[in-house]
């Protein structure tokens, strides 16, 4: 786990120096310490970003038909990607565990395994990262391509705040779908899992159900999915932190977009860590 | 809605623009050091200039896209630059901004861009709100294509668009940031006697930003010629033309 953060956070700082460098080529020390100060100013405009779109999230007027049109976009464009990613997860787990179950003489255990890798982890974190894939990179360049065009500037300028409209309607859009994003990874993967399984060693979906379902208890369904909360909370912050920052015409948005789904990851990765451990402490 | 603008003039004593002292740096170059200028009433101010000498930056600031680093705006006498956010977009309810790349939502039509300004601060019936999109885009000469995107149109037609945004919540003053560059010589005059044609019928401050003296002659009560930051002559058109400096010269005579 040490390991995961670990990494984790050195292809932050990679990531982070990378896009200094765009701007910064000169080497040595001043290059690097040009680094450590772009490091946390960007943590410091980070914190103002979430702080002015949590004021605009909660205070009126509430931008609802805007919520409700991305929370659609963001769901018609995902679903079919995360019910194809959730298949293939449950295929996998299948395929990669039920020899070493067979070699172990617990075969019988193979639906438990499937449902509770899926359920615990595997639907939650396949479903943030494909989401981060195509949700972030989107906001990230759609936002982008209206800043660099003067778009923001004409909302602004026509006293709409974009904190409102653009960042908080996106945000909870994510916010809200992730975790029904997820029931559908599961859902698929599971039912792939059977398949894949069935394909092997045909077994009835109905056995297959019950066998894998038999211990699951609240603590192993209820928090994992609910975790996807605070991954949707990060894909729409970082995508539209990005996109708003974006400047430099056509390059800019295109930084905007990759940074965005790199950063987003990495930041679902690093938090799953935490999520985890903070789970286990209330439902050991 | 002429009258209603008369009555409201009439009870405003202060300029609708005025910009005292204003500077603003980026990085360690000074694009704006201690501009002055005021816009009266139903006047027409147009800042010339050459290309990156900070117009669109000092419009900017006047809407308050941007803070200045020292100097004063007022907008009807209050301080923009000290506004807090709730007031200044009571202050921006009163401007319209045609911006140079005229800056429409490219994922809304355009009677959709024109209704935004309207769907979010004028309380109106769907009716109503159709009835005003119609009538500002038939303004611009923009109806037949209401139901196209950003994108189907050209340059100009854009231009024109923008300018009916702009006009949607009949503002009391109009900023223009380059409304004709990048226009062939036909459309900019189009856009110039459309300018015209509202600013007489409407009776607003204008502040337009350009670099084209026919675009400036045409439709400016006063100009403004900055340089290096600073305005470096202010008066009619005429009063250029007797200026001695061979900068002013050059620049009216485009050689």
């Amino acid at each position: 786990m040490a390991m995961t953060v670990h990494l984790a956070f050195l292809g932050f700082v990679f990531a982070m120096a990378s896009s200094a460098a765009a701007s910064d080529v000169g080497g040595g020390r001043a290059a690097a310490e040009n680094c450590v100060v772009n490091f946390f100013e960007w943590f410091g405009n980070l914190a103002v970003f979430f702080g002015r779109t949590l004021r605009a999230a909660i205070s009126p007027p509430y931008e609802v038909r805007e919520f409700v049109r991305q929370f659609d976009e963001l769901g018609s464009k995902s679903l079919f990607l995360v019910a194809l990613a959730g298949s293939a997860t449950g295929v996998v787990i299948t395929l990669s565990t039920r020899d070493s179950l067979i070699r172990f003489g617990a075969k019988s255990f193979l639906p438990a395994v499937v449902v509770f890798s899926i359920l615990k982890e595997s639907g939650p974190i396949i479903t943030a990262l494909v989401v981060s894939g195509r949700a972030a990179a989107g906001v990230g360049a759609e936002l982008g391509a209206m800043r660099v065009t003067e778009q923001i500037d004409a909302m602004e300028a026509s006293a709409v705040n974009p904190y409102r409209f653009l960042v908080a309607t996106r945000v909870l859009a994510c916010m809200v779908m992730l975790p029904l994003l997820t029931l559908v990874t599961d859902f698929f993967g599971i039912l792939m899992g059977w398949v894949a399984n069935t394909a092997a060693e045909p077994i009835s979906l109905r056995l297959f159900i019950h066998d894998g379902f038999k211990n699951v208890m609240f603590s192993d369904f209820f928090p994992p999915t609910l975790k996807t909360i605070v991954f949707g909370m990060l894909i729409g912050v970082i995508a539209c932190f990005q996109g708003m920052r974006a400047s430099g015409g056509t390059e800019g948005v295109e930084r905007a977009a990759t940074t965005s789904v790199v950063l987003a990851s990495l930041f679902i990765i690093v938090t799953d860590v935490l999520l985890v451990r903070l789970i286990l402490v209330f439902f050991p | 809605m002429l009258a209603d603008r008369s009555k409201k003039n009439g009870e405003t004593q202060a300029p609708p623009v005025r910009v005292s002292s204003l500077s603003k740096s980026f990085g360690r170059q000074a694009v704006l050091k201690g501009i002055n200028i005021e816009v009266g009433q139903g006047e027409t101010l147009t800042i010339l200039g050459r290309s990156g000498t900070g117009k669109s930056v000092l419009l900017k600031l006047m809407i308050g896209l941007a803070k200045p680093d020292s100097g004063s705006i007022c907008v009807f006498g209050e301080e923009v630059t000290k506004m807090l956010p709730k007031r200044l977009d009571e202050v921006r309810k009163k401007i319209g901004f045609l911006f140079q790349q005229a800056a429409l939502y490219d994922s809304l039509t355009v009677e959709e861009n024109v209704a935004f300004p309207l769907r979010r601060h004028a309380k109106m019936a769907d009716e109503q709100r159709q009835s005003r999109v119609r009538e500002l885009l038939s303004s611009v000469g923009m109806y037949g294509d209401a139901r196209k995107l950003p994108a189907e149109i050209s340059g100009g037609m854009q231009k024109r668009v923008g300018l009916a945004r702009a006009l949607a919540l009949d503002p009391d003053i109009l900023f223009l940031d380059e409304p004709t560059a990048g226009l062939d010589p036909i459309t900019a005059a189009e856009i110039d006697d459309l300018i015209l044609r509202l600013h007489k019928e409407r009776h607003m401050a204008c502040v337009v930003v350009t670099h084209d003296i026919h675009a400036a002659r045409a439709v400016s009560d006063r100009l403004a010629l900055m340089r290096d930051g600073e305005i470096l002559i202010e008066g009619t058109f005429e009063d250029l033309k007797k200026s001695s400096d061979p900068f002013v010269a050059q620049f009216l005579d485009g050689s």
